[in-house]
């Protein structure tokens, strides 16, 4: 990791629908600064805007106040650049277009030759352990490995950044604690950096560099935790240190709910 | 499997055939039994089951080998129908091309800009009150001004009912997308056309196709009842009005031109299901 900024967000508001009657301050006043290579999630109780925040860095949707900066340029000119793939909580993959055909889209949008493409394809396909999976249909593999395949499109033309909204949210336990190794894996292969938007506290506390609480209403930093547990593995999840990050997330969660 | 599956199609539309033909003969027969009336009642049948009211069905099959005079030349029924069907289908063909482009048109607006979905989708729902018949003569009347043949005048009657399921279904299918693939193609930077391209109109196909097969078979009354309508001298909807003129004489010919309709029908239903399988064909294996 190091010190050079990947994104910085200075002062942003977000409101919907402003100078009407339903109108909603969705973020207000957020200052945040990710580091290249840094692995951050953003975690905070429903309606807290974490993924609107994650947006606002995407540039699919644009602050009503305050300036949002990915790679010292302004966020539209990022996506513009291509500098950032993205990952849904539901995997999103076309039903119609085979799994590397789906891996390959952005590529294609890039204008990319039919054999770089698939010569991609099958690099990422190995890359997320999914090998002999190319010709299959999205439809017929589970929920996991679709997320895979999600996470290999997202990859596929080398962003620098990786904004994930709830990638695991929709796996049953057993798989999201496998994929959670495989995206640190991914991670570490790659030195992408992550922004990474969940609820669950024990998976933003195993997965990253720093966890941003956030509290809802209007949605504001509440606090940075940093969580350093060298390098993770299955055991990890004993660790004291561990469980240490877990409660002092959990106890900053608390303290947005009693702030209610 | 996939030879296996025809022959149960084939040996489906037999038993349903098969079926619906002695439900004829048998209404028939008890009702020449029993003087029209249901069986041990006073009840008249609903339809009388008179050679002319209900020929039999053999009749009705060998009349399409009976010779007819069309114009100066001779020539057997079914020969007869089917130059009156191409006819017909020659309006419905250019009926649907032009309802579908149309509709298609109409669709692709009105889902790149809300303002022209509030704007055209009532008039295209509204469009489809105005009765057919009454439109008709309109529409010829305004075609014969342009200079337009009667082919075409027909084709633009059947089109005006060929547009609406493609444009109300066409939207529906471009719509259809959830938030997350179309932030994705925005993720991309990707142009309107690209994400039309790549995205919207895949996704339409499922909705697009029902549509169109309604759409076949609307094309098919669109174009009957605009040769019924505006009186042009060929095509099966003049057919049919001559036959149902002469229903006394040749009940049976009526019958075999309506026959024909329905296999026109069936025919244009068949090779949109064909097209159907050909744009589906990746969706298609995944659903098996």
């Amino acid at each position: 990791m190091n010190e050079k900024s990947a994104i910085s967000i200075n002062s942003v508001d977000k409101v919907f629908n402003e100078a009407r009657e339903d109108e909603v301050i969705a973020l207000s006043n957020i200052d945040l600064d990710i580091k290249e290579g840094e692995f951050v999630s953003l975690i905070g109780p429903s309606g807290c805007g974490k993924s609107t925040l994650l947006r606002l860095i995407g540039d699919l949707l644009e602050p009503t106040k305050g300036s949002v900066e990915v790679f010292g340029k302004s966020a539209h000119q990022a996506r513009v650049d291509q500098d950032y793939g993205m990952v849904f909580q539901h995997a999103g993959l076309f039903d119609w277009r085979r799994v590397s055909a789906n891996i390959e889209l952005p590529l294609e949008l890039h204008g990319w030759s039919k054999a770089d493409r698939s010569t991609r394809s099958q690099e990422m396909l190995d890359l997320v352990k999914l090998p002999d999976f190319g010709s299959y249909y999205p439809r017929q593999l589970s929920g996991g490995m679709q997320q895979r395949v999600s996470i290999a499109r997202a990859l596929s033309f080398k962003p620098k950044l990786l904004l994930m909204d709830e990638p695991f949210g929709a796996l049953d336990e057993m798989t999201r604690e496998h994929m959670q190794i495989e995206l640190l894996r991914i991670w570490e292969e790659t030195g992408t950096t992550v922004v990474f938007v969940t609820h669950s506290i024990p998976e933003s506390a195993f997965l990253s560099n720093r966890v941003v609480v956030l509290s809802p209403r209007p949605g504001q930093v509440h606090s940075v935790i940093d969580v350093d547990l060298g390098k993770r593995s299955e055991s990890t999840r004993q660790d004291s240190n561990f469980f240490a990050a877990a409660t002092e997330i959990r106890e900053a969660l608390r303290a947005v709910e009693e702030q209610e | 499997m996939k030879t296996a599956k025809a022959i149960r199609v084939i040996l489906t539309v037999a038993v349903v055939i098969v079926f619906l033909v002695l439900l004829w003969e048998g209404y028939k027969w008890m009702g020449q039994k029993t003087d029209d009336h249901w069986p041990g009642t006073n009840f008249g049948l609903p339809i009388a089951t008179n050679d002319t009211i209900m020929p039999h069905f053999v009749d009705v099959i060998t009349e399409l080998n009976a010779d007819i005079r069309d114009g100066r030349s001779t020539m057997p029924m079914y020969a007869f129908l089917l130059k009156k069907a191409w006819f017909t289908f020659q309006e419905a063909a250019i009926g649907f091309i032009l309802g579908l482009t149309i509709g298609m048109s109409l669709a692709i607006l009105m889902s790149r800009w809300k303002v022209s979905e509030r704007g055209l989708l009532p008039w295209i729902n509204v469009s489809q009150t105005i009765p057919l018949i009454a439109l008709a003569p309109v529409v010829v009347t305004w075609g014969r001004n342009q200079g337009l043949s009667d082919l075409i005048s027909i084709s633009l009657i059947s089109t005006y009912l060929t547009f609406f399921p493609v444009a109300v279904s066409g939207l529906r299918g471009l719509q259809s997308p959830d938030s997350a693939h179309v932030e994705l193609m925005h993720s991309y930077a990707a142009s309107w056309r690209t994400t039309l391209f790549k995205l919207r109109l895949p996704a339409a196909r499922p909705f697009l196709f029902p549509a169109l097969k309604l759409a076949g078979s609307l094309s098919i009354v669109g174009a009957i009842v605009g040769e019924i309508s505006i009186g042009r001298k060929t095509g099966l909807g003049r057919a049919i009005l001559e036959y149902a003129l002469r229903y006394a004489i040749f009940p049976e010919r009526l019958y075999a031109s309506v026959i024909g309709a329905a296999f026109l029908g069936l025919l244009v239903f068949g090779m949109i299901n064909l097209a159907e399988r050909y744009f589906m064909r990746r969706t298609r294996e995944v659903a098996s």
